[in-house]
């Protein structure tokens, strides 16, 4: 029963589902339209089970005196933006949005541009011409690179140079690279739906 | 300047403080911008789609179909309890089901079907001469399916094309490694153009 009845319901909604997409009957129609809404619904609920682990296990920390600062501060930072939502609302102009404006969002673009020196450091590390392949990859990463900067504009024929090879060889990988991803998505789909696939289900049975 | 540029500004250099080292400044920043994302995406979560397309509609008495995901939805609290936590595998169950069930279709339309047809296009251009670029794509695509081809060993043909797949893979790799340090440089030039600009005013 523990096992049987998620499995029953897995396998039920996914051919309900592949089945209604061949379909266009009013009712194929109407569960198209609905069944992602609710999965839409369910999937909220799974967010606010994080939310719960995360605040749990903050909670523990904090008693326990692990990282203590640093948890206050995340968990205040929750708290503080559930809060401000709950009192003010989140349109705009409302504390929530001043949050989201000045604090998040400056934070994330600068982690976000934070990157660009561990990729830099890891590419100057690790670029080296040692075989062919490495070669082509460093040549393309350095014809790419520089038609984007000023010092491109002194050749001509490099920006053309990098657009084509972004839009033709670069995309033919991209493209064999999709197909297989397809192929892959289907085939577990497929195990997912008939019960093959069972990792979801936890443990090893 | 304004408090919200002030607070922006001193949190933008506690997150850069990390490119000297690991540091207190750093983590606290961290730790705030853990707590407040979480915070923002589960008020916008909670907003958007369970009030707007469940509560609301629901409350109004409009849709009582909507009971069914609240259940599924309440039964993930489960997981909670040691005796009932399998009950939580059913709107995984139907999660997982019924995303696997939209995604069959939609992959084999969107990633294979589509990508193949346009990769069979006419070899020659309208003058008669042939298409060089289309030429490309069509050698690229199948040698790198052949490199993703494990089903036999990479020996004789299939060895050779599956050699000149890796070719166009390290062109993809080179590319996009490309396009991605210029994204988060820009992303980088816009941090330091607030801080000159906006925090220290030293650049108008």
């Amino acid at each position: 029963m523990e096992r049987r009845l998620p499995l029953l319901v897995c396998f039920v909604s996914g051919l309900l589902m592949f089945i209604m997409y061949f379909s266009s009957h009013p009712t194929a129609r109407l569960i198209n339209l609905t069944v992602p809404l609710y999965w839409q619904i369910v999937f909220a609920f799974t967010l606010i089970i994080g939310v719960a682990s995360y605040l749990r296990n903050n909670v523990r920390g904090i008693k326990k005196g692990e990282s203590r600062p640093y948890r206050i501060v995340s968990v205040g930072g929750f708290v503080t933006m559930v809060a401000v939502a709950a009192i003010w609302g989140i349109k705009a102009d409302t504390p929530f949005m001043w949050i989201f404006e000045n604090i998040q969002i400056p934070m994330q673009s600068t982690v976000f541009a934070l990157l660009a020196f561990f990729v830099a450091s890891a590419s100057f590390r690790g670029f080296r011409a040692r075989s062919i392949p490495a070669t082509i990859l460093l040549i393309t990463a350095l014809l790419i690179l520089l038609s984007r900067t000023p010092l491109g504009n002194l050749f001509d024929f490099l920006p053309d140079l990098a657009d084509w090879l972004r839009n033709y060889p670069s995309m033919s990988a991209r493209r064999a690279i999709l197909v297989g991803i397809g192929l892959g998505s289907l085939t577990t789909s497929l195990r997912v739906i008939i019960g093959i696939e069972r990792t979801w289900l936890g443990g090893d049975k | 300047m304004d408090i919200g540029t002030l607070v922006a500004g001193l949190l933008t250099l506690a997150v850069l403080s990390f490119l000297y080292r690991d540091n207190p400044v750093y983590k606290m920043a961290e730790s705030l911008l853990i707590g407040v994302s979480i915070g923002y995406f589960l008020v916008v979560t909670w907003e958007s789609t369970l009030m707007d397309t469940m509560f609301e509609p629901l409350f109004a008495g409009d849709d009582f179909w909507l009971l069914l995901p609240l259940l599924l939805g309440l039964l993930m609290f489960a997981r909670f309890g040691r005796r009932v936590a399998w009950l939580a595998k059913i709107p995984i169950g139907f999660l997982i089901g019924s995303g696997a069930g939209v995604a069959i279709p939609a992959m084999l339309y969107a990633r294979t079907i589509k990508q193949m047809s346009a990769t069979v296009v006419p070899l020659t251009t309208s003058s008669g001469w042939p298409d060089i670029s289309g030429i490309v794509v069509l050698v690229g695509v199948i040698t790198t399916i052949t490199y993703f081809y494990f089903s036999r060993e990479h020996e004789g043909v299939l060895g050779r094309s599956a050699k000149i797949g890796t070719y166009f893979l390290m062109v993809f790799f080179g590319a996009t490694f490309g396009f991605t340090v210029m994204s988060r440089m820009s992303t980088f030039i816009g941090r330091m153009e607030f801080l000159l600009t906006d925090f220290l005013g030293l650049m108008y």
